[in-house]
């Protein structure tokens, strides 16, 4: 046995290029296999650990997903404002524990600018009900304070006391910043792996004063309020984004829920976080469905290159088997040594993918995490991500081991058909 | 049976699967031990088959075969494997070697699947490498060659390493089939010459399978296989 292991590797050094390259096939598909798995699962969790301890999430009545997405997660497309009294009526509520208004729409550097009030700091969940916690600083105070998720001050290295300048709008373009009224920064908020942490938080009063003299999207041409000057005016806002509501019973949710619905002043809607969550996956459920599905076939397809490579390879190794058989060897000795060949690129090309896949993820993690605001576990894995991760090259294996016997069994007749004297 | 016999074949009948026609009917065939046979036919008329029966590779439909007294048809093909292990070296036409095996580890190849063949091979105190480095040797191939891989050497030197493959741990059958034919007719001489001392420097018993009758005077019997198969009066069934 120890023998043919020793004949297994040599004949597979001799084939070593094309064997390198099935073996470079089978672990680019373990990668987009099992890297299609990472992500799916590390988005889903990334994105429910985003808000936590949040019974509701209000917002002016249109689709609960893309009010989700745009209030939590600084995606997608800007949603219609609800009126400031509206959300005052909410707040004041007697089944209402706390509030947080939420106010989008302004940028800085490419990062979602937040209007929001100080219960922000002290009632915001996210993750497993963590709070948010100061890595330098503290919570605004004065109207031009902000205070930088941890991406932020990280990837723009700003430190305490930094002037910063906002941009109208999300563009970030220069002719549209709100330059008159710059911001200084008074605090730096600890990483959260939540968006988070791509986010410049500013009070609403703030968000009120740098718009004073906008209109219609613009500045209003000969007129302009210097910072000093803002407190003359009324800086309650007229609207904000959406509104975060935590219940003193969270048995309340459903009838809150529907007082909010039932509303005639203003035509709200009150979602559920979790329950949007899981409409959102139901959506997008199915295109990573069929991600997987392509994946799986990638797979195959490697693993079906190596059938073909080691049975292409068969037919001139018949003497060679044919030899192997005259000095004594049994032909599922043969069977083994061909099997065996198939299994170890198996194994090799997971190896090599999962490799690839590593340093892929270290590499694009905190890019991903930049750009797109999701928090990848990266190395990090939970030991139910383990045994997920565990099962998943499990199949690919057995699945490579089945492919492996075929060109072992086909090894095996030959070896019975042919005698000492293959019939090529 | 003698007990000199090495092999003996009585009413032998094969026919491949899933065909009608016998390939080989041979109602006796027979070597004592030491003796050099030469079995020759035209292509196609069995002599390949004739060799993987006797090897044990190949069951017979009918008769027997012994292997030194041992009827291969009462063995299990994994006794069968076995015994052509330990009893028998194998010289093929061509392609004789492993590719990816240098040339010692050719040579030494049937001491890795049989441990009598390895004992035999180091009776005489010699290690396995030196055995096979002395085989090499008497069968003029140059020492420079001897780590290089199979596929560095030439035909003829091929053949050098494959007949030293074939002599290890002194088997007492050495079946050749059709070693020379892809030789000139110098090197057929030589190879024969070298072939056929060293068999008899380890004592073994030689069937030497060719086409060519020109080679049939190095041998004392001169075996026609068309006349000892009665199935090759008709239509010849061995070629599938």
């Amino acid at each position: 046995m120890h023998y043919l292991i020793v004949l297994a590797v040599r004949s597979a050094w001799n084939r070593r290029y094309t064997l390198g390259f099935t073996l470079l096939s089978i672990a680019l598909a373990t990668s987009l296999l099992v890297g299609v798995e990472r992500l799916r699962h590390d988005v889903r969790e990334s994105f429910s650990q985003s808000v936590s301890g949040t019974d509701l999430l209000v917002g002016a009545r249109a689709s609960p997903v893309q009010l989700m997405l745009y209030a939590v997660f600084r995606i997608g497309e800007a949603t219609q404002n609800m009126r400031w009294t509206s959300a005052q009526k909410l707040a004041n509520h007697p089944a209402v524990a706390w509030s947080i208004p939420l106010s989008l729409g302004d940028s800085h550097r490419g990062f979602p600018v937040l209007g929001t009030s100080a219960d922000y700091f002290t009632h915001f969940r996210y993750g497993d009900r963590q709070p948010l916690r100061m890595q330098a600083g503290k919570p605004f105070d004065g109207i031009f304070d902000a205070v930088l998720g941890a991406e932020v001050a990280r990837k723009l290295g700003y430190r305490l006391g930094e002037k910063i300048v906002l941009a109208h709008g999300g563009s970030g373009l220069e002719g549209a910043a709100h330059a008159d009224k710059p911001f200084f920064v008074v605090g730096i908020l600890a990483p959260t792996g939540t968006p988070v942490d791509r986010t410049v938080h500013i009070p609403l009063p703030g968000m009120e004063a740098i718009h004073l003299d906008w209109q219609g999207g613009a500045p209003v041409p000969g007129f302009s309020i210097p910072p000093a000057l803002v407190r003359k005016f009324d800086l309650t806002p007229k609207t904000i984004t959406a509104q975060l509501i935590g219940l003193k019973q969270r048995g309340d949710v459903f009838a809150m829920q529907r007082a909010i619905a039932d509303d005639s002043d203003e035509a709200l809607m009150g979602v559920m976080p979790g329950v949007t969550l899981d409409q959102f996956w139901e959506l997008v459920g199915q295109g990573e469905q069929a991600l997987l599905l392509i994946s799986w076939m990638v797979a195959l397809v490697g693993l079906g290159g190596l059938v073909a490579v080691i049975l292409a390879s068969l037919d001139a190794r018949r003497r060679e088997l044919a030899i192997l058989r005259s000095v004594g060897a049994r032909p599922r000795e043969l069977l083994f040594l061909l099997a065996l060949e198939g299994f170890s690129v198996t194994v090799g090309g997971i190896v090599v993918g999962v490799a690839l896949l590593s340093a892929l993820l270290v590499l694009a993690t905190p890019w991903i995490a930049a750009h797109y605001g999701i928090a990848l576990n990266g190395l990090k894995l939970s030991g139910d991500d383990v045994t997920s991760l565990a099962a998943l090259l499990g199949w690919i294996l057995l699945a490579g081991s089945v492919a492996s016997l075929l060109p072992g069994w086909r090894a095996y007749r030959l070896s019975l058909i042919d005698g000492l004297t293959p019939r090529t | 049976m003698n007990s000199e016999t090495v092999f003996a074949i009585t009413d032998l009948i094969f026919r491949w699967p899933r065909q009608d026609a016998v390939c080989l009917d041979l109602p006796a065939l027979r070597l004592q031990r030491g003796e050099h046979a030469f079995l020759h036919g035209p292509s196609g008329c069995g002599k390949s088959t004739l060799l993987s029966l006797i090897g044990g590779v190949l069951a017979p439909e009918n008769g027997r075969i012994e292997l030194l007294g041992e009827d291969l048809g009462r063995l299990r093909s994994t006794q069968r494997d076995r015994r052509r292990a330990d009893h028998i070296g194998f010289v093929f036409q061509q392609f004789n070697l492993v590719p990816y095996l240098p040339v010692i580890d050719n040579v030494l190849l049937p001491c890795r699947f049989s441990a009598r063949r390895r004992e035999r091979a180091q009776a005489g105190g010699a290690s396995l490498r030196g055995e096979a480095e002395r085989l090499l040797g008497h069968l003029d191939l140059a020492r420079d060659l001897w780590r290089r891989p199979a596929t560095d050497l030439s035909v003829g030197q091929q053949q050098r390493v494959a007949a030293a493959r074939a002599l290890i741990g002194h088997p007492e059958l050495l079946i050749a089939d059709e070693p020379t034919s892809a030789l000139d007719a110098g090197r057929q001489e030589v190879f024969l010459d070298l072939l056929l001392r060293e068999a008899n420097a380890a004592g073994s018993t030689v069937l030497f399978v060719s086409h060519d009758r020109r080679l049939a005077s190095h041998f004392v019997h001169d075996l026609a296989l068309p006349t000892l198969n009665r199935a090759s009066h008709g239509e010849t069934a061995c070629t599938i």
